[in-house]
């Protein structure tokens, strides 16, 4: 224990600003397949204030969810008790991902590219890799056909690269307009990413299909996002600043969501 | 009425479980098979093909005991905690002990192994699906082929049929013929049942046909394909059991630190499967204040009425 006084508590932590900027994202969705830690409280948060008509959907195969307790994997049996319907996972990945049900997806990665494409598979060459990472899961087929995908997560210059080791979820691949080409004559559902939301701030995709810094969140700085990118970031003309977490979003996420602190420290 | 599979643990793995076999032991999060995974280490099994969608602890457990040659997977992480560190060591060449062979990985996306078991269990000679377009994933694994449509010009994908040797599934109740009922999440455990030569279902409770026959529709597996009983209660801890057990969280953030180390990792081993003879000597280990703990409020379904006809 250090005798000298601790520093004043900030308001909410970087954790907390991208859960709340996540969950004003999902503001008039309808069903969105959900992951655990950060996305599981973003859109537990969206219920509860901007999208209550949201339904949650588990890849273990469960359509609206109702979790009484912060689900600690993905197949929590919180996300079961008292949900519409349980399915095998053939049925939710067939009927309801892949009919085109889905109208948004939530990934992370251990990498992105500057067009949104998405690497969770290896560090590395795939045959002898430094790093060997969980996989697709269903990250791969959740890019190519829930509507839209947010992904999330925390900025640093090895994360946001030039080039991703591996593609394990297609993004706007080498650029939008290829991108949408392959789309249409592949019949995929999706339309591709639509956010990207770190802990510095609010990304949207551009009409190259690039991701374009559009809101910077209180506290972060442009050299800061700088620094964490490996690319000469674009940067919106019309930047907003995220307005900070209200008390209320605080509230919901510290006292209903993650009491623990689990994902929010 | 019908002979009674029931067998001990031993004897199901001793009869059915043969060196080289691809064994899949499935359970998403929900009812994964540990005591059938450390009595296939307890019997020092040989060269297996391990297949599920998501390894878990318990594979890399068993792959730690040395019990595979080969995995076959879609999601390689311990869930909500991190990585799979034992198996990791033996995919990552700068972690590898000397002289050790690499393990041999088969990867897919969970919509792809999902639609293998199906292929397998249909008897069918692949599955179209909608995805792994414009991914890396065809080029890492050949057996994940374009395929176009015969109906159209439509180009999709195509996995082949995924056929186990021995499929092992553990679940709340069956009867003493293998009828078996599951509720809460279901994986693909009727999937992987059905495309296996041999099944093995652990319950938490064996039952009399009769309740069995009083729900047919929560019956997944029919004792029609099943070879073996075994009647073990807690069998699937640390993971859980819906309505009988929660997981033991604990346990899953306590094997991060420990799969770090290989030492930590073979000393766990002895402890906990070669020195015991059994799950029941292992629940014991376990103590009941540890279980109590994982104890669930009760919230039972409402009840349907099948009608009488005469």
């Amino acid at each position: 224990m250090s005798d000298t006084a601790p520093a004043p508590a900030p308001a909410f932590s970087r954790s907390e600003m991208m859960i709340v900027a996540a969950a004003r994202e999902l503001a008039g969705q309808r069903v969105c397949f959900v992951g655990v830690g950060l996305p599981n409280i973003a859109v537990n948060l969206a219920k509860r204030t901007v999208a209550p008509e949201l339904e949650l959907v588990y890849e273990a195969g469960v359509f609206g969810a109702q979790p009484a307790r912060l689900p600690l994997s993905i197949g929590d049996p919180t996300i079961v008790t008292g949900a519409t319907a349980v399915v095998s996972m053939f049925e939710l990945f067939a009927f309801y991902l892949q009919r085109g049900l889905i109208d948004v997806g939530f990934l992370g990665a251990a990498q992105i590219d500057r067009f949104g494409n998405l690497n969770s598979t290896v560090i590395g060459p795939y045959d002898a890799p430094k790093t060997r990472l969980p996989g697709s899961g269903g990250a791969c087929e959740i890019a190519i056909n829930a509507k839209n995908v947010f992904v999330i997560m925390r900025q640093s210059a090895r994360s946001f690269v030039n080039e991703i080791d591996f593609r394990t979820s297609p993004g706007n691949l080498g650029g939008a307009q290829e991108a949408e080409a392959i789309r249409r004559a592949g019949g995929w559902n999706g339309r591709g990413p639509s956010v990207v939301v770190t802990d510095l701030g609010i990304w949207h995709f551009d009409e190259t299909g690039e991701m374009r810094l559009d809101s910077l969140h209180p506290g972060a700085t442009l050299d800061e996002v700088r620094a964490t990118i490996a690319w000469e970031p674009k940067i919106s003309p019309h930047l907003q600043a995220t307005p900070a977490p209200t008390s209320e979003e605080l509230r919901l996420v510290r006292e209903e969501l993650d009491p623990g602190g689990v994902y929010t420290k | 009425m019908s002979t009674s599979k029931v067998v001990s643990m031993h004897g199901a793995v001793a009869d059915l479980v043969r060196n080289g076999d691809t064994v899949a032991i499935e359970g998403f999060t929900h009812l994964i098979g540990f005591s059938a995974g450390h009595e296939i280490i307890r019997q020092r099994k040989r060269d297996l093909v391990l297949a599920r969608m998501t390894p878990d602890v318990i594979y890399d457990q068993m792959i730690a005991g040395g019990v595979a040659r080969k995995l076959i997977f879609s999601w390689l992480g311990n869930p909500g905690v991190g990585g799979l560190n034992a198996i990791r060591r033996r995919i990552e060449p700068a972690s590898l002990a000397p002289g050790q062979t690499p393990l041999e990985i088969e990867e897919y996306s969970h919509f792809g192994m999902v639609s293998r078991y199906t292929a397998g269990a249909a008897g069918l000679p692949f599955m179209p699906l909608r995805s792994y377009f414009e991914t890396d994933l065809p080029k890492a694994n050949p057996l994940i082929r374009p395929i176009r449509s015969p109906f159209s010009d439509e180009v999709i994908y195509a996995v082949p049929p995924l056929n186990p040797d021995v499929a092992i599934i553990h679940a709340q109740r069956a009867d003493a013929s293998g009828n078996t009922q599951v509720w809460g999440l279901l994986g693909c455990q009727k999937e992987a049942a059905f495309a296996a030569d041999r099944v093995i279902i652990v319950v938490e409770e064996l039952v009399d046909e009769a309740v069995v026959r009083a729900d047919p529709n929560r019956t997944i597996i029919p004792g029609l394909i099943v070879d073996a009983v075994v009647v073990e209660p807690y069998g699937a801890h640390p993971s859980y059991v819906q309505g009988a057990y929660d997981r033991d969280n604990r346990f899953y953030l306590d094997w991060d630190p420990i799969s770090r180390d290989e030492s930590a990792v073979q000393q766990w081993l002895k402890d906990w499967v070669y020195d015991l003879p059994d799950r029941a000597a292992y629940v014991a280990k376990l103590g009941a204040e540890r279980i109590a703990t994982l104890q669930p409020g009760s919230a039972p379904s409402g009840s349907v009425d099948y009608g009488e006809y005469r």
